[in-house]
């Protein structure tokens, strides 16, 4: 039995490990700003299938990581991200039903607040910020959500269809 | 994908525990915030987890590294040649710079000497690898492959061949994090090379200007101008090349002039950076003394 849950768990955190280190990889200064927040989509989609394994827990720890490795206040990243999951896993299942066009609005909103987090509190620490450059990971993670959701739709028949 | 049966399998989350727990978390990362803004209480658990992010940043790492690897132990015998002999030729033009160098730094000491001023001493450097930048555009800050273990501490100059490139914030035990010159929250003082005007050099979020806001519309500065550390900030030694005046623009009406710099450092495209360790004898350990030159002679 509990050989067969970590089984389940290893494609999940397997998948968080993998954003995490996407959204470390250094890139060109020109396409670094529409780097999709993967971490994010990442947690957005477990949050939604399995809300009662993965959500604000687990958001808040990858939070915490995220902030030590991007060297930002303690607390940002773990608050913005527990927010943003706690919606999801509050609305998991009107989620779960949307069409896939509808699931992408859902999820540009959902991004769109966790930027609005971060932009804020970096306001509220007195942080120089521009409002304007925090649209570019919104909008690629948007696109990305419809190819992102099928690919860990896949990963997820997969295990249960092996375990 | 997402089918509506997987709901029998997984039973929603009872909504007050959800909430709760929430709740509970969200009180506890605004508690970390402000703590973490006013007090350095949370460095040690930065520290602590930040070691466990490391293995994150190898990997991360790897590829270019692995990359680069390659690409140096598959280089043919001729590209060595012409690269060895490029070397030579470099090496040459710095040793020859170096005697120059060395006369002018005797006659420094002597002449300080005989001001009975205390002289300079030289720093300790060494070569510390960039393993990755942030991925925030508004914060410039870089982790480097040096840590506590190595004598790294907070606030230490961080420098390259061509000038300065920015500051230790955060000395973990294997690596570290650094902010550079260019981050909007770093300002650095400087001093005009030609006439030894003071001034603060602000970073401005781009990594090819620094601001210099400070300056009145009647201050002697001109483009061209060389900015150096001026060491009255503590963190930076003094002497140092960091920016290059490019445009100085006198409005009447404001009481200051604006002013912006080139940093001589090409900050998004450096891959190594130098550790400085201000007044400690130059041990001359492999690379240490080499670079050493490259950066101070800058004429």
């Amino acid at each position: 039995m509990s050989k067969d849950r970590s089984a389940r768990r290893l494609p999940v955190v397997f998948s968080i490990v993998v954003a995490l280190m996407l959204s470390m990889v250094p890139l060109p200064d020109v396409i670094d700003p529409y780097r999709p927040d993967w971490v994010a989509l990442t947690l957005i989609y477990w949050a939604m299938t399995l809300p009662r394994s993965y959500s604000v827990g687990t958001a808040w720890v990858v939070g915490i990581v995220l902030d030590i490795a991007h060297g930002t206040l303690l607390g940002q990243y773990a608050l913005a991200m527990c927010f943003m999951i706690y919606v999801t896993a509050k609305f998991h299942l009107q989620l779960r039903v949307f069409p896939l066009s509808q699931m992408t609005a859902t999820v540009f909103a959902l991004l769109s607040l966790y930027q609005f987090l971060l932009f804020w509190i970096n306001g509220v620490a007195g942080l120089h910020t521009e409002a304007v450059s925090y649209w570019g990971p919104v909008l690629t993670g948007t696109a990305l959500w419809p190819l992102l959701s099928t690919i860990f739709g896949g990963i997820r028949y997969r295990v249960r269809a092996s375990s | 994908m997402v089918s509506a049966s997987s709901n029998n399998q997984h039973r929603a989350p009872s909504g007050p525990a959800l909430g709760l727990r929430f709740l509970l978390l969200a009180c506890l990362s605004i508690l970390l915030l402000v703590i973490d803004q006013r007090q350095n209480y949370l460095d040690i658990a930065r520290k602590a987890i930040g070691a466990f992010v490391y293995p994150l940043h190898v990997v991360v790492d790897a590829p270019i590294s692995t990359w680069l690897w390659i690409t140096e132990s598959t280089a043919t015998r001729n590209e060595l040649q012409l690269e060895n002999s490029r070397l030579r030729a470099e090496r040459l033009l710095t040793n020859a710079r170096l005697q120059k160098y060395a006369a002018l730094e005797a006659e420094n000491t002597r002449l300080r000497a005989m001001l009975e001023a205390t002289p300079r001493s030289s720093d300790r450097i060494r070569v510390s690898e960039i393993m990755s930048v942030s991925a925030n555009p508004f914060r410039h800050v870089v982790v480097v492959d040096k840590g506590t273990r190595d004598g790294v501490f907070d606030g230490q100059a961080m420098v390259d061949a061509n000038g300065v490139v920015g500051q230790v914030i955060e000395a973990g035990l294997l690596s570290s994090q650094g902010i550079l010159i260019s981050d909007p929250d770093h300002a650095l003082p400087v001093e005009v090379n030609r006439n030894g005007l003071r001034t603060i050099a602000v970073g401005s979020g781009e990594f090819a200007r620094l601001d210099l806001p400070f300056l009145a519309n009647n201050a002697d500065i001109q483009e061209g101008d060389l900015l150096v550390t001026s060491g009255l900030g503590g963190a930076f030694p003094a002497g140092y090349p960091v920016a290059v005046v490019d445009a100085v623009k006198r409005i009447p009406q404001e009481p200051f002039a604006s002013v912006s710099a080139i940093p001589s450092a090409a900050l998004n495209q450096i891959r190594e950076v130098m550790l400085i360790w201000p007044g400690i004898a130059a041990e001359t350990d492999e690379t240490a003394s080499a670079s050493e030159d490259a950066g101070d002679v800058d004429e």
